[in-house]
């Protein structure tokens, strides 16, 4: 040991002094090979979305809306389309309440010693409480946000991975007619079309189709005659260059059906790509749905959606500004999570931003 | 037939599009021949783009040849026995990154030929297979549930080769399965690939551009120029006496690990380019570049033709 600890020369002389190490133990050699705990492709993709705070924020936002959504109907004691009445008899004077205001014979009704429930967000102007349209509104939004999406991510994956898996002359058809939808203008089309299947569809009463109202079903169509093209576009690319790697051509050398390869080998690697890009369809069909409710070609009337309460807000925007705030700022909030969830998992899970 | 495996006259062409509606076959591959013996290595060089590595795909089967044939044990493979012959015969690619699935865990990429074929009878016995052939080529039972993206290109490489390994093949095709590892790690491989031959008596098709490494693993080495075989010895053959002028300068140019020899040793430069394979100079493909180029070189295409000892050259002059 003495004549190892050379004394250094110099003040920044690299010259180790060996005195200041000492052999490893045997288990410190053996803790080198043990390596990190193995991670599945989801669960590292988790941990890296529940890093990002952005990405938490947005999903903690979206669980409290969905959870307001799902819970208020069962606590307030209104319906979206029901008439305030007090003991029975309609409340002529609860009509454009500000939030947390009473009619005066809720007033009354209070005084005798019964409760009330508030209004919340106040009332509308045929005496209807605001905050359970407002709730009912969000949820239509969401349904059709999500529903729309997974219509336009069926008919896109479908359509898209035939064209890229077969190629060739049908993927040069498929591409060409994705350009003329593509080349379309895209308002003018959903708007005439959802004119035209108003009138065009009517549905027995009773039936499924029926209770969601023709105009949901019509928005559905629309979304998914137009909306696909993207996706498909997208998965075609994807499908074209992961059939490029190795590993699939040494899937077809172990012998490897077409089957096999599209499930094993092609579909998985794709699916972090499918599974962001319908994150980020929803917030941008919500926003189509309230854009049409907006301009009186969404949901049908007793049903409110936040388009449609933002559109008959506009006429007393003076004197009740909060009733369009409330809608706007509901469907701000929705579309603005579920951007930013989007974007977090796409950073999270987009193999590509890896390494 | 004695031949584990017979090539005769393949040819692989690929259309390339060269105006509108226009299209000019790319001769990847023009009319080879060659044999592979039970248990033997054949070594396969040549620089890049001559169509090494699409010998190796088409013998089997990933392309569909535009001619010739390929006879297996002396049955010719067909489109509709392929995937029988496909127990048969198996693939090692070069890039250990891009031919594992990164979805897949090691248990699955290896255990993904029993699955195809139905080698096994319940999941005991399969992953009784599976970590049997692990310990074949050194890898570890706790790697089995791990990703592709774990481990290291030497292990990734391994995993490969259990893969190819799994359905028992007698013939295995190499494509430069060391290029893209660390030197260190290529002798690893290289001396596993020998003792897997020792141990299972597989054949292999042993594609590579490095030629001291292909001398050290082969039986006999072919040499490819432009998707012609120009030149097909014994490998000591071909090392010390090289006839084909493409050889000898391929040959010129492996360094020598002694100073004193590599001084007085005389480096045969070859001038010009690799002519494009769209469009292949007449007669003997080598032609534009040969010192030894005559005219009949440029009317005829040189035979393939034995000078003895199974020495195959094909050149007019030498």
């Amino acid at each position: 040991m003495e004549n190892n600890s050379v004394p250094k020369k110099r003040p920044f002389s690299l010259q180790l002094d060996l005195s200041k190490f000492e052999p490893a133990t045997e288990e410190e050699k053996r803790q080198q090979d043990v390596m990190s705990k193995s991670t599945t492709f989801f669960r590292d993709g988790m941990r890296r979305l529940l890093k990002n705070p952005l990405a938490v924020a947005s999903l903690i936002v979206l669980l409290l809306v969905i959870a307001t959504i799902v819970i208020a109907p069962m606590i307030v004691p209104y319906g979206y389309e029901e008439i305030l009445s007090v003991n029975g008899r309609r409340d002529k004077g609860a009509k454009n309440l500000t939030p947390f205001e009473y009619s005066t014979a809720e007033k009354k009704y209070i005084a005798q010693g019964n409760s009330r429930f508030p209004h919340i967000f106040g009332t509308d102007e045929q005496c209807r409480d605001y905050f359970i349209r407002v709730v009912y509104g969000a949820r239509v939004s969401l349904f059709v946000g999500f529903f729309a999406s997974i219509i336009v991510l069926i008919i896109g994956m479908l359509i898209g991975s035939i064209s890229g898996y077969v190629g060739g002359r049908v993927d040069l058809i498929i591409m060409r007619i994705v350009d003329i939808i593509y080349s379309l203008p895209d308002m003018l089309m959903v708007i005439l079309l959802s004119v035209v299947l108003k009138e065009v569809l009517t549905f027995k009463t009773g039936s499924v189709l029926a209770s969601l109202g023709t105009n949901m079903i019509s928005m559905f169509i629309v979304f998914g005659a137009l909306y696909w093209v993207g996706m498909c576009r997208l998965i075609r690319g994807q499908i074209l260059s992961i059939r490029e790697n190795d590993y699939v051509l040494a899937a077809k050398s172990i012998g490897a059906g077409s089957a096999r390869i599209i499930r094993k080998h092609i579909l998985p690697n794709c699916l972090s790509v499918i599974i962001i890009s319908t994150a980020l369809q929803i917030p941008s069909a919500i926003f189509t749905e309230s854009y049409l409710s907006f301009i009186g070609l969404g949901v049908s009337a007793p049903m409110p959606s936040l388009g449609s309460l933002a559109n008959a807000a506009r006429q007393g925007l003076q004197s009740y500004p909060y009733k369009l705030i409330f809608p706007a700022a509901a469907i701000c909030l929705i579309v603005l999570s579920l951007n930013l969830l989007g974007d977090g998992m796409r950073d999270a899970f987009d193999p590509k931003l890896r390494r | 037939m004695t031949n584990l495996l017979d090539v005769e006259h393949l040819k692989q062409y690929f259309p390339i599009r060269t105006g509108f509606a226009k299209t000019t076959p790319l001769k990847a591959v023009d009319d080879i021949s060659f044999s592979i013996r039970h248990g033997e290595t054949l070594g396969l060089v040549g620089e890049s783009g001559c169509g090494k590595t699409t010998v190796g795909r088409s013998v089997l089967r990933l392309y569909e040849p535009t001619d010739g044939k390929v006879y297996f044990e002396g049955t010719e493979i067909t489109r509709s026995n392929i995937k029988s012959m496909r127990r048969q015969m198996q693939m090692v690619f070069q890039d250990p990154y891009s031919s594992l699935n990164p979805r897949m865990t090691v248990e699955d990429i290896i255990g993904e030929p029993l699955d195809v074929h139905r080698m096994y009878s319940n999941s005991k016995e399969r992953r009784e297979k599976i970590l049997n052939l692990m310990e074949l080529v050194g890898l570890n039972a706790e790697h089995a549930t791990r990703y592709a993206h774990e481990f290291s290109g030497g292990q990734r490489q391994r995993i490969g080769i259990a893969r190819a390994l799994a359905v028992n093949p007698k013939f295995i095709v190499c494509d430069e399965p060391v290029s893209a590892l660390d030197v260190s790690i290529q002798a690893q491989v290289i001396n596993m690939f020998e003792e897997l031959q020792d141990k299972l008596g597989v054949a292999y098709l042993f594609i590579a551009h490095d030629l001291l490494v292909v001398r050290h693993i082969s039986n006999r080495i072919a040499v490819m120029y432009l998707g012609h075989m120009v030149e097909l010895a014994d490998s000591d053959e071909l090392m010390d006496h090289p006839i084909h002028p493409y050889t000898e300068s391929l040959l010129s140019a492996v360094p020598i690990p002694d100073p004193e020899t590599a001084r007085h040793k005389q480096r045969i430069v070859l001038e010009g380019d690799v002519p494009s394979p769209l469009n292949m100079p007449t007669g003997c493909p080598f032609r534009t570049r040969c010192r030894y180029a005559t005219a009949k070189c440029a009317e005829e295409m040189p035979d393939f033709t034995d000078r003895g000892n199974g020495h195959f050259v094909a050149c007019h002059v030498k």
